[in-house]
């Protein structure tokens, strides 16, 4: 028992045993887990269908195919419409709320962990960091399975309009053509989707676990959800 | 003379909810001796909870001052506050607060993390500590398949992980019955004696009196009395007499 002796500095921890504690966090909890990440699943599903969707659409028409039911006037110009570049902003605007919103529910209803592992010795940083981890890791694979269901609603969505002349021109590389608008094929738009929702997560997360960690344990533990 | 641990100076504490202030604590002066067992008594709402929360640098007092072990709290940087957490003080509460996510081997351990014990010494002593508290055979159980009993010996087991001078409870037995809460006064009173462990525990539970030595009357705020041991035994005497 130390007695007397002046009080030291808390230590870190290492990174292993942060990695340790939040994935452990994340199994027991696994089903709270897939709920927040359905809705990062979800903002990333709706943003990359939009956007796969534009992509494929762009695709097709330089190869000088049209769209057999859609006659709108904009598919027979080339190029991103305006009502194309609305609907991606909205469904980024969409993603962005959906994901902030899973996020600050899900580190809420943990104040009081938080207030109790503080009670035990945790810096504030290393409530962060496993914040940061959880949500990140959380990020990335449902990012990644909403990046693949949006492609197989974009490519549904593709067979519906062009038939299966999709397939031959399916944009899966980035191209760029003498005349036409910059095409980032289908892998990028992919690794765009699962970029985005981890930074994202971390970002959504981030924040409220600062400011819960900021807090006095008392206050951090009073809240009830 | 007498060995302090504790020591406030006149501590006052104040909520600010909008432009109302509540003053919970108005002035508060207490002594611990290092090895003492130490009951706040009083009703509801009185401020037991928030000068334990003074005590345990949960929260920072609005005025006035903490000492521990001769330490000024309020001259701490952060991380020796945690390090004061991690190592100083053990907490247990009324709701437990055991981490939902981890077994209770794991919370047990958690503390021990935060101090930087390698694996192996660590997972010993939790073993040790939770059979010390009854619950050998209920290590890997999450606190959801626990009894409300069981869970506060995983909190106590918990409490003195890094081997703490001072174990702060703040009404470990409000949400447990007679029985069970006699247990743990009992197994709260074993560490006091012992292991020399100093006791400060809010409390309105009666059970309590005849296991402190000394009683702090905690009303609106301030101290209205402070009982020791043998007024204690004349009151219950008296009590019983009658
Ligand atoms: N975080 C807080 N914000 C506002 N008021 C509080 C807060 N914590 C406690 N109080 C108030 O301070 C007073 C003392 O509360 P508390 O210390 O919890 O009493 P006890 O533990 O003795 O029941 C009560 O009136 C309570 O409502
Ligand atoms: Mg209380």
């Amino acid at each position: 028992m130390q007695q007397r002796t002046p009080i030291e500095e808390q230590i870190d921890l290492p990174f292993l045993e942060s990695l340790r504690i939040s994935f452990q966090s994340l199994k027991i909890r696994f089903g709270r887990s897939i709920i927040t990440t359905a809705g990062i699943t979800l903002g990333i599903a709706f943003l990359v269908s939009v956007w796969m969707n534009n992509e494929i659409g762009i695709a097709l028409q330089e190869s000088g195919r049209q769209s057999t039911i859609n006659t709108f006037e904009e598919t027979t110009q080339k190029g991103i419409s305006t009502k194309d570049i609305w609907l991606i902003v909205m469904s980024l605007i969409v993603c962005v709320v959906g994901i902030a919103n899973s996020m600050l529910m899900a580190v809420t209803e943990r104040f009081r962990e938080i207030g109790t592992m503080k009670c035990l010795g945790a810096l504030d940083g290393f409530v962060v960091r496993l914040f940061l981890l959880e949500s990140g890791f959380q990020g990335f694979s449902g990012a990644l399975i909403g990046a693949l269901i949006g492609t197989l609603g974009a490519v549904l969505l593709g067979l519906k309009d062009y038939g299966l002349d999709l397939f031959f021109y399916f944009p899966l590389f980035p191209a760029q053509p003498e005349d036409g608008p910059r095409q980032l094929g289908v892998i990028v738009v992919i690794l765009l989707g699962c970029f985005l929702g981890m930074v994202l997560a971390v970002i959504g997360s981030s924040f409220p676990a600062w400011r819960a960690a900021k807090l006095p344990p008392a206050e951090a533990m009073r809240t009830e959800v | 003379m007498a060995d302090i641990v504790v020591k406030t100076e006149d501590v006052v504490k104040e909520y600010r909810m909008g432009s109302n202030v509540l003053r919970a604590l108005d002035g508060i002066n207490i002594e611990i001796e290092r090895g003492e067992y130490i009951s706040l008594m009083g009703p509801s709402g009185s401020g037991k909870s928030t000068l334990f929360n003074m005590i345990g640098a949960l929260d920072t007092p609005t005025e006035g001052q903490v000492y521990i072990d001769g330490q000024n709290m309020s001259q701490l940087t952060q991380r020796q506050i945690a390090a004061f957490r991690c190592h100083r003080v053990g907490y247990i509460f009324q709701s437990y607060n055991l981490l939902p996510v981890r077994s209770a081997h794991g919370n047990v351990t958690l503390p021990m993390i935060f101090a930087g014990l390698p694996e192996r010494a660590r997972n010993e002593k939790a073993e040790e500590l939770l059979d010390m508290v009854g619950l050998g055979d209920r290590m890997y159980h999450l606190p959801d398949e626990l009894s409300g009993g069981q869970r506060q010996r995983v909190a106590i087991a918990r409490a003195l992980a890094n081997d703490p001078s001072i174990v702060l409870a703040d009404e470990p037995t409000a949400n447990l019955d007679t029985v069970i809460g006699r247990e743990i006064i009992d197994l709260i009173k074993s560490l006091n004696e012992e292991q020399g462990v100093t006791i400060i525990s809010a409390t309105h539970d009666l059970k309590m009196l005849d296991v402190s030595d000394r009683i702090v009357d905690i009303r609106d705020g301030l101290v209205e009395r402070v009982r020791s041991r043998d007024e204690i035994d004349i009151e219950v005497g008296e009590v019983g007499g009658h």
